[in-house]
């Protein structure tokens, strides 16, 4: 969607004595994802050269001696041409090493795998929300176009466009956990369950599981439940919409027509011969919609206190600690040009009509 | 009278000279937007929340910085409308000073994406080759990231505070225009009558101002109305994390932040704020999609 290839004619004459016209296009999707990622690279290494914060005092501390200051000067390569330094940050990159946290004075990067499985559980099964129930109300938004389930549907979504996630996240514990008592609060397991799991995956629900204990099983599902269902609420619009406006051009085909006159049910032609048209608009429209839980989780972790990536993000940002807002910065921006790619490369390999 | 009165084509009422021909174009341009309901909505909506920032100083009934400790998170009753958060603040009166500085940081935000975005995006579609190619470079990059983290990137480098907010959310706000006006451009850019316009002699930079970026203000326009939503909803989001308006301040997005350790025993000081950001958003939703029915040719 966001990165584009760009081929010229004469790329594309050339390749036909070699190379399949397709083949070219997705090595040059590719190479233009790698020149976005190098560019990235350059947005995050002159982000922190922006810094208002001393790096080298932000090291030392305050009271760091004249030598002691030269010294870390040199050590940080700071004394080295521009280019010099962005050479040695990109190889650093590269190796996954995004230098060490202010906070904890641990690498970045086992920072962000200590993290991770906690966004990625929640992201997870907040997409499985959005599909689930997404996916079936765009499909009959379609069948019943500008019916009431129609202009239900197109109302939810604009008001879920509109509304801010983290209030939603607010006035939801408000709601089920404090009046109600439906759901487990912030975290993401009663502290008297704590020690109950051993955490082999990182992801709770499935460590949970394994332990067998399903005690324990419902305490962090009745802590992810609500979570997931507000940040599955934005993909649920998004997916729902697109999923209508793909079935309403499918709807309008003329095989439709064909398979009623044989005789088959409206829904079956419908389900087994329309979806499996969309099938794979629809799929890449869901993995494009995953990219997006990964920014709603910055703020509807902080709302939860959901010890994930989104929470680690903000903490070092409101700390100041820049290698780690470089480190998860990039670590996003890489999820994101990969999901578009897989998405173009998914598109390409499984629909037919693009051969 | 011209309300009932069926839109007339062009040539049949004859407008004589090219202002007539544009006033009639906005005239057709109001009377189908009058006719679509929820563009109406929005746009009253709009003026409601415009008038309630403007006049804020004369509806508040009272100082929404005076703080009465005495009366902390009170609920909503005559003297406070809305109840009174956690330093006794009146709600009401901060909710309306509160749009002044979520309105002046979508109009400015708006001020800078949009030009920026609109040149880009046109200097690139009409020029192509490498300008093209390198520009359209440097949007990917900024289109690598979801825009609310590339806003936390720059303001963790420039720092907390609304000015800085702006330029966060303005930095990751332009690419989508600049994507889009030169979609647009490109799809113009060959057309006869810019061919013709050349052929008299007009420099590139007298099309590009008076042929090229008039013919996409309306998409440029429409997308712009629409993206205000993510604008208010990423400074509200700033604001939320303690990284945009700093807490005294009524910004709707501070104040859910400030509430936000009262909210399980005090649930209604965190209701008006948020409702505020969904009504103000939903309004140019509204608005967005209705401009782009009208403006928009091409969907007919």
């Amino acid at each position: 969607m966001s990165v584009a290839s760009s081929r010229s004619p004469a790329q594309r004459r050339q390749s036909s004595t070699v190379f399949s016209p397709r083949s070219v296009a997705i090595f040059a999707r590719i190479a233009s994802m790698a020149v976005t990622l190098i560019g990235l690279a350059a947005l995050t290494f002159f982000i922190g050269r922006l810094l208002p914060l001393d790096p080298i005092l932000a090291v030392l501390g305050d009271n760091a001696t004249k030598e002691a200051y030269d010294r870390m000067y040199v050590q940080m390569g700071l004394d080295q041409p521009l280019i010099v330094q962005f050479g040695n940050y990109l190889w650093n990159v590269l190796h996954l090493d995004f230098g060490n946290a202010l906070l904890s004075g641990r690498p970045v990067s086992e920072e962000i795998a200590r993290t991770f499985p906690a966004t990625i559980e929640l992201a997870t099964v907040a997409m499985l929300i959005g599909t689930c129930l997404g996916v079936p109300l765009g499909v009959i938004a379609a069948v019943y176009r500008n019916r009431w389930v129609d202009h239900a549907a197109r109302v939810f979504s604009l008001m879920t466009y509109s509304a801010p996630n983290f209030w939603l996240g607010l006035m939801g514990l408000v709601l089920f956990y404090s009046m109600l008592g439906w759901v487990g609060g912030p975290g993401r397991i009663d502290m008297i369950y704590e020690f109950d799991l051993t955490p082999a995956t990182g992801f709770f629900l499935i460590d949970a599981l394994m332990s067998g204990n399903m005690e324990v099983f419902s305490n962090v599902f009745s802590h992810i439940v609500l979570p997931a269902s507000i940040l599955g609420l934005g993909s649920m619009a998004y997916i729902s919409r697109m999923t209508r406006s793909f079935m309403i051009e499918q709807l309008e085909q003329e095989y439709v027509i064909t398979a009623r006159s044989k005789g088959l049910g409206k829904w079956r032609v419908i389900w087994v011969h329309v979806f499996r048209n969309i099938a794979i608009q629809v799929i890449t429209v869901i993995a494009l919609s995953y990219a997006f839980l990964l920014e709603g989780a910055v703020l509807t972790e902080t709302v939860f206190a959901w010890p994930g990536f989104g929470r680690y993000l903000t903490n070092s940002l409101l700390a100041g600690d820049m290698n780690s807002v470089v480190g998860c910065t990039l670590l996003i921006g890489l999820i994101f040009v990969t999901l578009n790619l897989v998405c173009d490369l998914l598109y390409w390999t499984l629909d037919p009509r693009t051969r | 009278m011209l309300e009932n009165a069926p839109i007339v084509p062009a040539s049949e009422q004859g407008p004589h000279t090219i202002r007539e021909a544009r006033a009639q174009q906005v005239k057709i341009m109001a009377l189908k937007m009058r006719r679509n309901t929820s563009a109406m909505i929005g746009l009253i909506l709009l003026v409601l929340i415009f008038s309630a920032a403007i006049f804020a100083p004369w509806i508040a009934t009272h100082d929404y910085t005076a703080q009465d400790l005495g009366n902390r998170l009170a609920l909503p009753s005559v003297t406070h409308w809305l109840g009174t958060d956690e330093l006794g603040r009146d709600i009401y009166s901060r909710v309306l000073y509160g749009g002044r500085i979520t309105l002046y940081i979508a109009c400015l935000t708006v001020l800078i994406a949009a030009p920026v975005g609109l040149a880009v995006g046109v200097i690139s579609g009409y020029f192509g080759g490498w300008i093209d190619m390198i520009l359209m470079r440097i949007t990917d990059i900024f289109l690598a990231l979801p825009s609310l983290i590339l806003a936390l990137a720059f303001v963790a480098a420039l720092g907390p505070g609304i000015e800085n907010a702006v330029i966060a959310i303005s930095l990751a706000s332009w690419p989508p225009i600049a994507r889009l006006a030169r979609t647009e451009t490109m799809m113009i850019r060959k057309a006869d009558y810019i061919a013709a316009v050349r052929l008299q002699g007009a420099t590139s930079w007298h099309i590009l101002l008076h042929h090229i970026v008039p013919t996409c203000m309306p998409s440029v326009i429409v997308r712009v109305t629409l993206n205000i939503t993510s604008i208010i909803l990423s400074a509200a989001g700033l604001g939320f994390l303690g990284l945009g308006a700093q807490p005294p301040s009524p910004e709707w997005g501070a104040m859910l932040s400030s509430a936000r350790q009262f909210i399980l025993s005090h649930g209604h000081i965190a209701a008006a704020p948020g409702i505020m950001i969904l009504l103000t958003s939903l309004a140019f939703n509204l608005v967005g999609d209705g401009l782009r029915d009208v403006l928009n040719p091409r969907q007919e």
